[in-house]
């Protein structure tokens, strides 16, 4: 496997860096999941959570994620910070080199935000969700998890449904999921799909009803009102009777499929309530493997900072 | 590249392994065999299978993987995770360690610690298929298959069917 220099979008990754990391996360997850204790692995390094957004979940994921491998971590918020008070990203970005960090995990409204951190630090980026762009750690344990469950990817339908548009995790998540072989389905409102779907490798459908029969996977996308500034469908009850999973709808799936959503949901608009807390849906076990996977990832990118050296039993 | 050790001596060093292991811990009540991955996994195994054939008990073999618990992974970069299982408890238990050749024994200090993580055994015990010397810390084997006096130059290799398709030990 080529070796990871930082982790920005799921574009930079191939399909076998891609399988690394999962297998790498599969070795982690009983440490995880508190079966094993914590490892030393990296100790001494200082990780920093650098969120401009608001994102309590994920940023505890990767606190868990590098305290789980005895680095240190450091927040630094948005708000209360130095970048309220008007500092530049450069010199945030500065100002974390000169602390001597080991790895910066970005995550920022604005697309682009980790790339350009990347540019003013030698220290591996994490992209922790910029933007409508890619929040690749998300797409990754969702792979994880579908592949614990289904086992090789290749061959097998996702359908996608619900706001693709403002999605980054939809972006991040197909590009996962054709490096794996696997067809993806989008299903959504009109108003809600990207301009030119198709060149993002997917198929695409009004017809939720009309792709279930067929799916193994099906991940319902959050509806975000918080990105969205006009109204892009009526009213949640009527998104939730075209695009919300339902026990009627859910009862149209095969029965090994399993239902998955990135969190946090909207109950009674993209999934009803008792298709969330049914044994059907993942998204519980989703939470678990994302630490799986954001210590994979740190593990691959901190651990190591010089190449070919030699190897003694 | 020479060969050190023909399959059949791997296989005689094996069988006497298994027996001076029965003798020094008096049968095999309480052990649990644990590899260290990669070739420690296969040695513990057939350990197991010696030991069952010799005393008629069924002894627990697991595999541990030190990755996570070594001291050089900053200069090595980051090393593929192998799998750590192992099928029972360890508190109360004598753990022996396997593994396929004994040299700095760096590897050996991981899997303490890797082991001492998962309980607290009664007593940790070494086995090593072959001990080339050159160790940077006070740690020597209780059993050993064979001695070989080795230079730092050398590359020792143990070559195991379930891996390589056939036994042997041989130096690059």
């Amino acid at each position: 496997m080529k070796p990871l220099s930082n982790l920005i979008s799921i574009e930079d990754l191939d399909a076998e860096q891609v399988v690394g990391i999962l297998d790498t996360a599969e070795q982690l997850l009983p440490i995880a999941d508190r079966r094993r204790n914590s490892v030393p692995t990296l100790r001494g390094k200082v990780v920093c959570n650098l969120f401009l957004e608001d994102s309590t979940r994920t940023r505890i994921s990767f606190d868990l994620a590098a305290k789980r491998m005895s680095a240190e971590v450091i927040n630094f918020s948005g708000k209360g910070s130095s970048v309220s008070k008007g500092e530049s990203f450069k010199d945030t970005a500065l100002t974390l080199d000169a602390m001597g960090v080991d790895c910066v995990v970005v995550r920022s409204g604005s697309s682009g935000a980790p790339l350009q951190v990347s540019r003013y630090l030698e220290v591996p980026i994490l992209n922790a969700g910029d933007g409508w762009h890619q929040h690749p750690t998300q797409a990754l344990l969702d792979v994880f998890t579908m592949r614990r469950h289904l086992g090789d990817l290749a061959g097998r339908h996702v359908v996608v449904c619900g706001d693709v548009l403002h999605s980054r995790v939809a972006r991040s998540e197909v590009q996962a999921l054709r490096l794996l072989g696997a067809r993806v389905t989008l299903v959504a409102p009109p108003t809600l799909l990207p301009p030119a779907p198709e060149s993002w490798g997917a198929e695409v459908s009004g017809d939720l009803d009309a792709v279930l029969p067929d799916a193994d996977v099906v991940y319902l996308l959050r509806v975000q009102r918080e990105r969205m500034h006009r109204a892009f469908f009526p009213s949640s009850r009527e998104y939730a009777r075209f695009w919300g999973l339902d026990v009627d709808r859910l009862a149209r799936l095969p029965d090994h499929a399993i239902v998955m959503h990135p969190g946090p949901m909207n109950r009674g608009v993209e999934i009803t309530a008792d298709v969330a807390d049914s044994d059907r849906s993942v998204i519980i076990e989703q939470v678990t493997n994302g630490i799986a996977i954001r210590m994979a990832c740190l593990y691959l990118l901190l651990s190591g900072d010089t190449e070919g050296a030699e190897v003694t039993p | 590249m020479t060969q050190l050790l023909n399959a059949d001596e791997v296989s005689r060093a094996l069988k006497r392994l298994a027996h001076e292991l029965l003798e020094a811990n008096h049968g095999a009540d309480d052990l649990v065999l644990v590899g260290i991955q990669t070739r420690g996994v296969p040695l513990a195994r057939r350990l197991a299978a010696l030991i069952e054939e010799i005393e008629g008990t069924e002894v627990p073999a697991g595999a541990i993987d030190v990755t996570l618990y070594r001291d050089d992974l900053t200069r090595r970069g980051p090393l593929p995770l192998g799998e750590t299982r192992v099928p029972v408890s360890v508190d109360g238990r004598t753990v022996v360690l396997v593994d396929d050749v004994l040299y700095t024994g760096r590897t050996i200090r991981a899997a303490m610690e890797a082991v001492l993580e998962l309980g607290r055994p009664a007593r940790i015990r070494l086995v090593a298929l072959v001990d080339r010397g050159h160790r940077e810390l006070p740690i020597r084997a209780d059993h050993v298959g064979k001695n070989l006096p080795t230079s730092v130059d050398d590359r020792i290799r143990v070559h195991l069917e379930e891996v390589d398709g056939r036994d042997e030990v041989v130096a690059e």
